[in-house]
């Protein structure tokens, strides 16, 4: 502050006089600097971001003694249910080598997929306060909910790792590069639809219990428990069914995965030209993940008033 | 009150075009009654609601701005749209220059985290850098006098101390534009006189500040320019003083209104309970518009009317400023006259001799009362009176005043 209020006053109407006039708000159109406009405002705000995926992070298990293994608790109870029940007693195990690691390969890629949209879809509504009472792009909330599960998936992405050493089958083959496109496939498809029903359950609180139903039926649409192999033999007269099944963008960002990490099944038959259908997957998300950005930005408007 | 730098033109921060705002008021919230009340059904489910109707406003740098109006006449909504909380659904709103909303203090803060992490977190919604939060953490803790608690979850701490951590946030976010809605009600009065004195301070700073308040007397005490709505559309924008008066009359107008609709209601009555028919006010020795100067006297005729008869009753007079603060009140029985039986019509008069009030508008409310003190009939605002302007003193008081310099103290 300088010297005097006076000339503080001055500088500051000379230095508000040169600013230009902006809309309040965020930029619904769909012209290119509207465009750019709506995704610079989320860019001005990483730091935000950041502070808020830690903010979730912190306050998810602040007074909890054993902390952040609560986060993988879950995925190692679920992976202990599935290799027993599923794997011993259904006998799904029978074809699949090293059954543990299969598993939890692709819990962890559900995982991350289920945690961003469901962490998403009630971001707005926890974050009512906020939303009420100041402007920032409302997009920050969904996005601190993908990163949150983001960092969730790492430790699991950890454990998993420790898991094919501990089996003495390290994923140091080529195939690990499958985990890209399947992780990004997996974040962009999250994302979309976390952005989308986040705004929409701003309106119709149904939308999360939809979403809860809607996982759960991914989940088992997903050769996670048991193998891509066993469809393909079911359906073998049907080939449009299971091009339906394997087109799912999730079943092809979890096979991929289960590809990168799970060393053993390389011999496993697998659905042909994964990584030309991941690529499709991906550029479809693109697409979708924009549409579903301008429907939020256009809902978003009267979020302050629905909350 | 005056603002530096009238000379220069200061320029516009926002400029508010022809905004109107609409709420479609729901009466159906899940997908089933949505489904079952589709199409046309649905459109009964819908009301229509103009919170906002063709507003426009440019507001310049430096100044000071009282958004008033009674609830729902789209004040608030309008301190939203201007935050960019709420798009508007017609009109644009414009502005430059950082923006900070004071609309709910400690709004985000989380109960779990830290007072340091919380500062960081909040001072990042309204807008600061982490940089910047660093540069100006050590500040904001000084200020809001928490010491060694910054590093204590916030929920263990007390509602004092987690007021003056989210305020002592929010002024130091360095903005250009202020929006402040009904947070200087909070805290204790050591509080509320700081963040009062942190306002004056903003305003010799030349920022802008744009409140919503109740407090009619912070209107007129911190705004060199107020906004008047009613049924969202701006009814007056101009001078503080004549704003908060229109607003008195606006509220007279709907209460008349309200009791016009009672009345309304029910059978005219055959015998008339005693009541107050009218009062007059006269200014006796005032100046040529027939303002009251000091010494004026003020007679104040009221007609008074009763079938039954009220063997012993008493007439009481309540001068009250602009802001509804009780100036002046006396009663017949203070004045020592007890009148006969009231029955039929009857006229009584004050004479309030060598009147001395501060400058602005006053009011005089009229009161009938039985011998216990329990009111026969009251009439609100039955009348006023404006004081001429006084240059020299401000307040509901008139006193010459006079100052000495006399120079260092012979010791």
């Amino acid at each position: 502050m300088s010297s005097s209020p006076e000339s503080s006053a001055a500088a500051r109407f000379a230095r508000i006089e040169a600013l230009p006039m902006r809309s309040v708000g965020a930029a619904t159109g769909l012209r290119p600097h509207e465009l750019w406009g709506s995704v610079r405002a989320i860019l001005s705000h990483r730091e935000m971001l950041d502070l808020l995926i830690r903010r979730d992070l912190k306050a998810r298990y602040k007074d909890s003694t054993l902390g952040f293994f609560w986060s993988l608790a879950r995925p190692l109870m679920q992976l202990g249910i599935y290799f027993v029940v599923v794997g011993q007693f259904l006998a799904a195990a029978r074809g699949i080598p090293d059954f543990a690691v299969y598993i939890f390969a692709g819990l962890t890629a559900m995982g991350l997929f289920t945690e961003i949209v469901v962490g998403a879809t009630g971001s707005i509504l926890g974050n009512a306060g906020l939303v009420k009472k100041v402007y920032v792009p409302r997009e920050v909330f969904p996005l601190a909910s993908v990163g949150s599960a983001l960092f969730n998936f790492m430790i699991q992405l950890v454990v998993l790792l420790g898991a094919t050493i501990l089996v003495g089958k390290p994923p140091l083959h080529w195939q690990i590069f499958y985990a890209i496109p399947a992780l990004a496939v997996l974040v962009v498809y999250g994302t979309a639809l976390g952005l989308l029903f986040s705004s929409l359950n701003v309106y119709l609180r149904d939308v999360q219990y939809l979403v809860e139903l809607g996982t759960m039926l991914l989940f088992w649409a997903s050769p996670i428990v048991y193998s891509w192999q066993m469809v393909s033999e079911q359906l073998k007269s049907f080939p449009l069914l299971l091009d339906i099944y394997t087109n799912n963008p999730l079943t092809l960002a979890v096979i991929g995965f289960q590809k990168a990490f799970w060393v053993a099944g390389e011999d496993v038959p697998q659905p042909s030209d994964l990584l030309l259908r991941l690529t499709i997957a991906l550029l479809i998300g693109i697409v979708l993940l924009f549409v579903s950005h301008r429907v939020f930005l256009r809902l978003q408007g009267n979020f302050a008033q629905e909350l | 009150m005056t603002t530096p730098l009238t000379t220069t033109p200061a320029p516009e921060v926002v400029r508010i075009t022809n905004v109107s705002k609409r709420f479609t008021v729901r009466k159906d919230s899940s997908i089933k009654e949505r489904i079952v009340t589709f199409g046309r059904a649905g459109r009964k489910h819908r009301q229509d609601f103009w919170a906002l109707r063709g507003v426009s406003l440019d507001i310049h740098a430096g100044s000071t701005i009282g958004l008033i109006g009674h609830n729902g006449s789209g004040k608030s909504t309008l301190l939203k749209v201007i935050g960019g909380i709420i798009d508007p659904t017609e009109g644009t709103v414009e502005e430059r220059g950082r923006l900070a909303a004071l609309l709910e203090l400690g709004a985000g803060f989380h109960p779990d985290l830290t007072g340091r992490e919380n500062v960081y977190l909040n001072a990042s919604v309204l807008g600061l850098s982490r940089d910047e939060t660093d540069s100006k953490f050590d500040d904001i803790v000084a200020f809001s006098g928490i010491g060694d608690f910054i590093d204590t979850q916030v929920k263990f701490y007390s509602s004092g101390m987690y007021v003056r951590l989210a305020f002592a946030v929010a002024v130091h976010t360095d903005p250009d534009v202020l929006l402040v809605d009904e947070v200087l009600a909070v805290g204790d009065e050591a509080f509320q006189r700081k963040c009062l004195d942190k306002i004056r301070s903003f305003q010799a700073e030349g920022r802008t500040i744009i409140i919503v308040s109740h407090s009619l007397g912070q209107i007129t005490e911190l705004c060199d320019r107020a906004v008047l709505l009613n049924a969202g559309r701006i009814v007056y924008d101009g001078d503080p003083a004549i704003a908060v008066a229109r607003f008195r009359d606006i509220l007279d107008e709907r209460r008349i209104a309200e009791d016009d609709k009672a009345a309304e209601g029910e059978p005219a009555a055959v015998t008339v309970e005693p009541r107050i028919l009218g009062a007059e006010l006269e200014v006796i020795g005032g100046n040529d518009r027939g303002e009251v100067i000091p010494g004026s006297d003020i007679r104040i005729t009221v007609d008074l009317e009763s079938d039954l008869p009220v063997e012993r009753w008493r007439c009481a007079i309540q001068i009250d400023s602009v802001l509804g603060t009780g100036v002046y009140g006396t009663t017949s029985d203070r004045i020592g006259v007890h009148p006969t039986v009231l029955q039929g019509r009857r006229r009584v008069e004050f004479l309030l001799k060598d009147a001395r009030f501060g400058t602005g508008k006053y009011f005089v409310n009229i009161s009938l009362m039985d011998d216990a003190g329990r009111h026969l009939d009251d009439a609100r605002l039955a009348c006023s009176f404006n004081v001429e302007q006084y240059a020299l003193s401000a307040g509901i008081i008139h006193m010459a005043p006079e100052f000495v310099d006399r120079g260092e103290p012979a010791s």
